[in-house]
């Protein structure tokens, strides 16, 4: 099946071998999730990114990961994770400290199309850690904010506590021409924001449906009802791109772990149009 | 802390986007039972288990529904904001509040009596499906929103 793509750059030219990465800095974002800054152990500067790509990274005897980078695109020398602990691999990423050494490869997989935005709306959704790999687009986007139209950008998760890049996104919400919305599922009486889920927010959104480019990352039911919202508000299939995630093993597409459907996300993906995947996200237990 | 109660006229009642193009009549049959009523911030609106008496419309502000179980501190479970309504615990039997709820700012809402309300829904049977027509797809939205919060996707 095509999605009418450039090829992925990830394939080709970029070495299997993971290269040795020093943690400069470790930032607590969440009681699970921690952002980390990598430096190159060897010297070389690390690969530019798109955004929206990932590496694997590995922590020795704890296996390895496929990661989004969530920093700048603009300032590829800075590599920036944010894991959440779930597994043995990202706790193990998770309890690294500065000076701790891990093993990164990558970049792999095909971005957010950011140049189909050119000129268009953009609609930015984010459900809980699926915020980490719209963080670079949302870098590039508020860079050449003159570029797009309205920017609305909608951010859900599971309570405050467990707001990722919070302090971040209020500076963002208080300096650029953009629209932030920032809900949680359910919040105490200290909370003064929004409660709800994501969905909830897109009827707000500024935006005008058949000029709105949609790019969503977060749970697959969340990403599919919000993509059904969004198509309600007019906007078009092909123009709503997801960020899928699945098993990644090898991340060049050699091994089939990532299989959704006729794609292998990791050489595919992970960004696909919605367009393609609407069939596919019906299908149970796909 | 809540303000006094005024009276509250047809244009500002036909202004809400909630009502906007229904009938004059089933309008001006609501206008004796309506009230604009200002809170403070933390004011409490209405009160789960108490009689439910109101519909109201947001004019300004931010309301949060909150869910208060007798084991845990209490849950806001949603928030809603200007141009929205909330309470509906009018329209069905045993006609008590199912949830509290409290201004989160400064908060403008016009409050219809529901047995006002309940009057111009029987009166005026067409602008009544239409009125239900509008109410039912909130309903609608809220439970697939809580269905997604019960599915409590962003769990670790």
């Amino acid at each position: 099946m095509s999605t009418d793509r450039e090829p992925s750059p990830s394939a080709d030219g970029i070495p299997l071998a993971p290269s040795p990465f020093t943690v400069r800095e470790r930032a607590a974002e969440t009681a699970d999730t921690v952002t980390l800054t990598l430096d190159p152990l060897t010297g070389d500067r690390p690969a530019p990114f798109l955004p929206g790509q990932f590496n694997m990274l590995s922590v020795l005897g704890a296996g390895e990961v496929a990661i989004s980078i969530s920093g700048d695109p603009a300032r590829p020398d800075e590599l920036v994770h944010t894991v959440r602990s779930l597994g043995l691999s990202t706790q193990a990423i998770g309890r690294l400290s500065p000076g701790s050494t891990v093993a990164v490869r990558g970049p792999y997989g095909r971005g957010w199309p950011l140049e189909a935005a050119w000129g268009r709306d953009v609609v930015l959704v984010a459900g809980g850690i699926g915020i980490a790999p719209l963080r670079p687009l949302l870098y590039a986007l508020l860079r050449e904010r003159a570029r797009f139209g309205r920017l609305e950008v909608i951010y859900g998760a599971r309570s405050p506590q467990d707001l990722v890049y919070y302090r971040q996104l209020q500076e963002w919400r208080a300096r650029s021409n953009a629209r932030f919305q920032v809900t949680v599922d359910a919040a105490g009486r200290d909370w003064y924001g929004d409660v709800g889920v994501v969905t909830q927010r897109i009827p707000d959104c500024r935006f005008d449906g058949r000029n709105t480019v949609a790019f969503l990352c977060g749970p697959e039911i969340m990403m599919r009802l919000s993509a059904e919202a969004l198509e309600g508000r007019g906007v078009r299939p092909e123009a709503i791109w997801l960020s899928m995630e699945r098993n990644m093993r090898c991340g060049v597409g050699f091994c089939g772990h990532c299989q959704f459907g006729p794609y292998l996300l990791c050489r595919d993906g992970p960004v696909l149009p919605y367009r393609e995947l609407r069939p596919l996200l019906r299908v149970r237990e796909l | 802390m809540s303000g006094p109660r005024t009276a509250v006229g047809l244009p500002e009642l036909a202004a809400h986007p909630f009502l906007k193009g229904l009938g004059e009549g089933f309008l001006r049959d609501l206008v004796p039972g309506t009230e604009a009523l200002d809170f403070d911030t933390g004011a409490t609106i209405v009160r789960e288990g108490e009689a439910a008496h109101e519909f109201f419309l947001i004019v300004q502000g931010k309301v949060g529904l909150e869910l208060v179980p007798h084991d845990r501190p209490r849950l806001t479970v949603l928030t809603v904001g200007p141009e929205e309504v909330f309470g509906w615990s009018w329209l069905a039997p045993p006609h008590l509040w199912r949830s509290d709820a409290r201004a989160l700012k400064p908060t403008r809402v016009l409050a219809i009596s529901a047995e006002r309300l309940r009057a111009a829904l029987d009166a005026h049977p067409q602008d009544g499906y239409r009125f239900l027509g509008r109410l039912v797809p909130v309903l609608a939205q809220r439970l697939d929103a809580t269905r997604l919060q019960v599915l409590d996707v962003h769990r670790p």
